[in-house]
């Protein structure tokens, strides 16, 4: 293990991403988009053996599939994971998703499905709802944020709660909110929603980055959670891993400029 | 009795108002060469049920539409469907936003004949406010959960596309997923299939081969040969989405009169120039299947 001196803030990110499944067995482990499904490919070629992921059609595959072009890599198959299965897999619980919403507020609650007041005159049609209800309620999922900033991180309520969170009045009476949300990786932190209350907790802040930064940032308030650190820089066996899962560098395009992992002091 | 039909006769079969199920799954599958054969009738009002792709878009974009009941409508790599997005930004059209597994259950129970499938799926999501149809249940056991009655949704009649039928009303449908098709057929009991290839019989030495028929024949009303009849969409393993043909789609909407130029050049002249308008058949069938 040899601690990288050179590294980007996407690997960065992916690496901080894949301990979402940290401790997951062998959960059915989706990341949807490059970071997260990079990240996915990190956590089960290192401490995640066991969590299985898909070729992001209808298999399940022995080793991650690199994204894009696959020259020589082939997949080996080991099940099958049509879309049927995908929602036997979720309703019962065992599934951990890595989602990138819109927009997500202090409740936990996100967006992906259409912005404005009106639902039935949208200012801005996007996704829609997609699979968000059901994931929410029925499995943990983990969110990446590239770019984190209070129109992502809304101050009042997200406009369409596709993905559900711990406000009240969104349920029907009598019925406890119920949401298993994992960590929150964004371009500036990490955090969660373990707080007092499901209060969002930073739990690392990425080099060179203050709370104050990330909380002016944030159209909530957050808390430092107990033993708040810094972000880990990978290893570079990590980031070789990284590369084999990545080998036309998708991940140089996801944030803005490719800006390195050690941001200048500000 | 053979069920083979037209393209046309299978459309003078439906009607303006009714309730029709597509299959496939966003670009994948979808019973396109139908889905311009609508779009050339004057059929009107309809309500159309779907994991949605650019059919959608398209039926929006020819005012064919009143309500909409989906999952999603995406074209994958193209997240976003181009005239789905103008219809809903406009308030064009009725939507009923459900998440993808309500679109399932409420095709289960239509095809099982029970009024509604209990769920967790919408309890604190906005689908329950938008759609305030959706009522919950108590359950009558001793846990008393609160659950969301998901009602059926019944079709008046489904449109598939499939690798391969017979004039019975056999099928086979190749392909890493079946998607919902099945759901879909027995949700609407009437089911009108485009097919890659018409042949006598479909039947196999091998019983291994019968994992790819995906519904009973009695549910398949009409077979229509037609060869590349998901084009722009993928069928697997004869051709994949055709990404070029789908990116000027896209383009279209960004024109003035975009669809009116599309219409015009791929749709009007009917099914038997569409190949050579969007670079033939021998281009088509070399088209790859997505690598995600």
């Amino acid at each position: 293990m040899t601690i990288a001196k050179d590294f980007t803030l996407a690997e960065l990110i992916i690496v901080a991403a894949a301990e979402a499944w940290r401790g997951d067995g062998e959960l059915f482990v989706t990341g949807i988009g490059p970071v997260p499904r990079i990240a996915a490919g990190l956590a089960k070629m290192t401490f995640a053996p066991g969590i299985q992921l898909t070729d992001g059609e209808a298999f399940l595959v022995e080793t991650p599939v690199p994204l894009g072009p696959r020259g020589d890599f082939k997949p080996r198959y080991s099940g099958w994971m049509p879309y049927s299965r995908v929602f036997d897999s979720v309703w019962s619980g065992q599934r951990h998703a890595m989602v990138t919403p819109v927009q997500v507020d202090r409740y936990g609650q996100a967006n992906i499905s259409a912005l404005g007041p009106d639902f039935r005159k949208p200012k801005v049609q996007m996704l829609g709802v997609r699979g968000f209800p059901g994931n929410s309620i029925c499995h943990k999922n983990s969110m990446f944020l590239p770019n984190h900033n209070k129109r992502t991180f809304v101050e009042g309520e997200v406009d369409v709660v596709a993905s559900v969170g711990f406000n009240p009045k969104n349920w029907p009476e009598g019925v406890k909110p119920a949401a298993d949300l994992g960590l929150i990786v964004t371009d500036l932190c990490v955090f969660d929603f373990n707080g007092p209350d499901h209060a969002a907790q930073v739990l690392s802040l990425h080099p060179g980055v203050t709370f104050e930064q990330v909380q002016e940032a944030t159209g909530f308030p957050l808390l430092r959670a107990a033993g708040m650190k810094v972000t880990e820089a990978p290893t570079e066996e990590q980031l070789a891993i990284i590369r084999t899962l990545d080998p036309h560098g998708v991940r140089t395009t996801v944030l803005k400029g490719n800006p390195p992992g050690i941001r200048a002091a500000a | 009795m053979t069920k083979e039909m037209t393209l046309k006769s299978v459309v003078a079969e439906l009607r303006d108002g009714m309730t029709i199920g597509m299959g496939g799954w966003g670009p994948r599958r979808k019973p396109m060469a139908l889905v311009r054969e609508i779009l050339r009738s004057d059929l009107k009002d309809l309500t159309i049920v779907a994991y949605g792709g650019p059919e959608i878009g398209m039926l929006c974009a020819a005012g064919k539409v009143r309500k909409l009941i989906y999952g999603f409508v995406s074209m994958d790599v193209i997240p976003i469907e181009p005239y789905f997005r103008k219809a809903r930004e406009a308030g064009a059209i009725d939507v009923v936003e459900l998440d993808e597994g309500h679109l399932l259950l409420g095709l289960r129970a239509a095809g099982h004949n029970v009024p509604f499938i209990p769920t967790r799926v919408g309890l604190g999501s906005a689908v329950m406010i938008n759609n305030p149809q959706l009522k919950t249940i108590r359950s009558p056991y001793e846990d008393g959960e609160v659950l969301v009655a998901m009602p059926a949704i019944k079709l008046d009649a489904t449109l598939l596309h499939v690798s391969r039928a017979d004039r019975n009303g056999n099928t086979l449908t190749f392909g890493p997923d079946p998607y919902f098709d099945d759901l879909f057929a027995r949700a609407a009991g009437k089911v009108y299939v485009t097919a890659e290839e018409v042949v006598d019989s479909i039947a196999s030495d091998n019983p291994e081969d019968m994992k790819a028929n995906l519904v009973e024949p009695y549910l398949v009303k009409g077979v229509v040969n037609a060869p590349l009849g998901a084009h722009p969409t993928a069928s697997h393993y004869s051709y994949g989405w055709d990404l070029p043909h789908l990116k000027a789609y896209v383009a279209s909407a960004a024109e003035e009169n975009g669809w009116a130029a599309y219409f015009d050049k791929h749709i009007a002249g009917g099914e038997e120039s569409y190949a050579a308008s969007v670079g033939g058949e021998a281009q088509i069938r070399q088209l790859p299947l997505p690598t995600m």
